[in-house]
């Protein structure tokens, strides 16, 4: 009993997640800077959205977690509901996340537990994500003197809600906090390579870390969940 | 490389130099015609009549503007889905239209024009896409008739530009087809749920079909004796049925569909006529197609504003891809740029 609520905690926190960057995502389609990145960005969308179905699935219906629970319900990290913002920005939102979740996924995969399949499904769709946010992070990064700035200003802008990542999480089977050197490697790396400091500064949320996975979210949240929840919650108890 | 071009398709011609030219075209022109005739597909390198390169750049970049115009009306509708199962669907569909402007682009570009040079003319009103983009998206159910009407449409169409003349064109058409026809199932089964749902559901997808039908057989342009270009584009087999054809078509296609969708066509004229076999139907209100087609639709200025936006908020980042390959190719010793630089060191 204790364990099976544990797990559902881990896969809503993990669900909520792809949930919301995928949605984050879906409002870059028509608007991105070039037709492969229209594909490109609406195809991770579409596999965290895949994640996102499987995980939620396994704590309930999924309709009913994504589009009935409030803001103070959702348990998603505050880097993945963090607006847009220009294509940097987005990219380096995409470059913290999906470094930790190929972290999370590929010791998932190999572990035990109720997210090994799961795990060694996505894995294989994060690498692809991970090696998308890497290279846009070195031609942004190493382009031109204007693109440089603007995604060294959008690393150092989501800096602060990466510690999250690495706050413990019932159930999900594995210790978190292990996830943090490498994660701290291999996107000073990157970001090394694309001629940008690692930035400096505290790498909690505003309020406390773990905010995002208690239910304490940033304002623009709110937001977006009421234009994705509006349609279904004016329905009651249709199907779709 | 036309030098090599006009030898494949002039196939037994010797080439005798420029005082032959005169002679050569005529015996393309004939080569060209008897490929036609015997439906051969014309390829990129092989000779064509320049009338014939410039109506195909027309319409395959009209072609892949609307895809991506198209992928607007679709995009107001994913982050309101009502359910993940629509959401997953509907961005997969705006996606493979994005990948469809792709290999439109790339069939435009085989004749010679750049995608750059042809979003350009998009951008500033010099081509065209299909007036049908101009209309708003105004409930969820406007997705499922967009799927069924719109793209059953477009598939009408389509099928027939599958054995289209100029083979790039004919091989991205059946590519393009095969996803089409998975869209419109997904938007007639859309539709089927809000119609067999509850009153208010089963209201909003009569509302759509209310709105989107006439557009819809709009999409198959003007009446087949105001048509500028069908008997050349028949005649070269770019086309292979006229407008009015391939219009009465649908509407046979869509009667018996919308019946067993519960749902009624707006249309009080519209009935079987026995003697003909086919569906009589009303009046289409071309002063309408007219207003959208030169600018003045529902949605016209915001399509284009919005695609335009993209575009220039976007210029920053494909300069710095630019840049980056750049450096990235003078950095590795085996790009094409460093072997140069290394022979002029040498």
């Amino acid at each position: 009993m204790t364990t099976t609520a544990h797990t559902d905690t881990a896969a809503l926190a993990l669900g909520d997640d792809a949930l919301v960057l995928s949605h984050r995502l879906g409002e870059w389609m028509g608007h991105a800077p070039v037709l492969e990145e229209e594909v490109a960005l609406a195809n991770i969308a579409l596999d965290l959205l895949g994640q996102a179905r499987i995980l939620l699935s396994m704590a309930g219906d999924e309709d009913e977690l994504a589009y009935l629970r409030e803001e103070r319900a959702f348990r998603n990290l505050q880097l993945v509901e963090q607006p847009n913002g220009d294509f940097a920005h987005t990219i380096a939102r995409q470059l913290y996340f999906s470094t930790y979740q190929h972290l999370l996924y590929d010791r998932l995969a190999t572990g035990v537990g109720p997210f090994t399949g799961l795990a060694a499904k996505a894995v294989k769709e994060v690498a692809y994500h991970r090696d998308h946010a890497e290279q846009w992070t070195r031609r942004l990064g190493d382009g031109t003197e204007v693109s440089h700035e603007r995604m060294r200003q959008a690393c150092a802008a989501l800096w602060r809600f990466t510690g999250e990542m690495f706050q413990p999480v019932e159930g999900v089977g594995t210790d978190l906090a292990d996830l943090e050197a490498p994660w701290l490697e291999s996107v000073g790396a990157v970001l090394g390579r694309a001629g940008l400091e690692t930035p400096e500064g505290p790498r909690a949320g505003a309020w406390r870390a773990g905010a995002g996975r208690q239910g304490l979210h940033t304002e623009p949240f709110g937001r977006m969940l009421a234009e994705m929840q509006h349609l279904h919650r004016s329905h009651p108890g249709a199907s779709w | 490389m036309a030098t090599a071009a006009a030898h494949r398709t002039a196939g037994t011609q010797r080439y005798d130099g420029r005082e032959a030219a005169e002679g050569e075209q005529d015996a393309y022109q004939r080569a060209f015609d008897a490929a036609v005739a015997a439906d051969e597909r014309i390829e990129p390198r092989d000779w064509m009549p320049e009338a014939y390169r410039a109506t195909l750049v027309r319409q395959i970049a009209q072609h892949a503007h609307s895809e991506i115009i198209g992928m607007q009306p679709e995009a107001n509708w994913i982050t309101r889905a009502p359910s993940l199962r629509r959401k997953a669907i509907l961005m997969a569909k705006v996606q493979d239209e994005a990948g469809h402007g792709l290999y439109l682009y790339s069939a435009a570009e085989t004749l010679g024009t750049g995608r750059e040079e042809l979003l350009d003319k998009l951008h500033t009103g010099r081509q065209k896409y299909s007036s049908i983009f101009n209309y708003p998206t105004l409930t969820w159910a406007d997705v499922g008739a967009i799927g069924w009407l719109v793209d059953g449409a477009a598939i009408t169409n389509q099928v027939p530009l599958c054995r289209c003349s100029y083979g790039p064109y004919a091989r991205a058409m059946v590519r393009v087809c095969k996803e089409e026809s998975f869209h419109q199932r997904q938007g007639y089964e859309l539709l089927l749920a809000l119609s067999r749902g509850t009153p208010e559901q089963h209201a909003m997808a009569q509302d759509a079909v209310d709105r989107w039908w006439w557009p819809s057989l709009m999409m198959f342009g003007p009446p087949d004796d105001e048509s500028a270009h069908s008997a050349q584009s028949m005649a070269w087999k770019i086309k292979r049925h006229s407008n009015d054809e391939l219009r009465q078509r649908f509407v046979d296609i869509c009667v018996p569909q919308a019946e067993s969708l519960g749902l009624t066509l707006p249309d009080p004229d519209l009935k079987w006529n026995e003697d003909r076999g086919q569906h009589d139907f009303g009046a289409i209100d071309w002063s309408e197609f007219k207003e959208v087609l030169k600018g003045n639709g529902p949605c016209n200025e915001q399509r284009i504003t919005q695609r335009t936006r993209a575009h220039e908020e976007g210029a920053w980042v494909r300069e710095a891809a630019a840049a980056h390959a750049a450096k990235h190719s003078r950095e590795n010793p085996e790009s094409r740029e460093s072997r140069e630089t290394g022979a002029q060191q040498a």
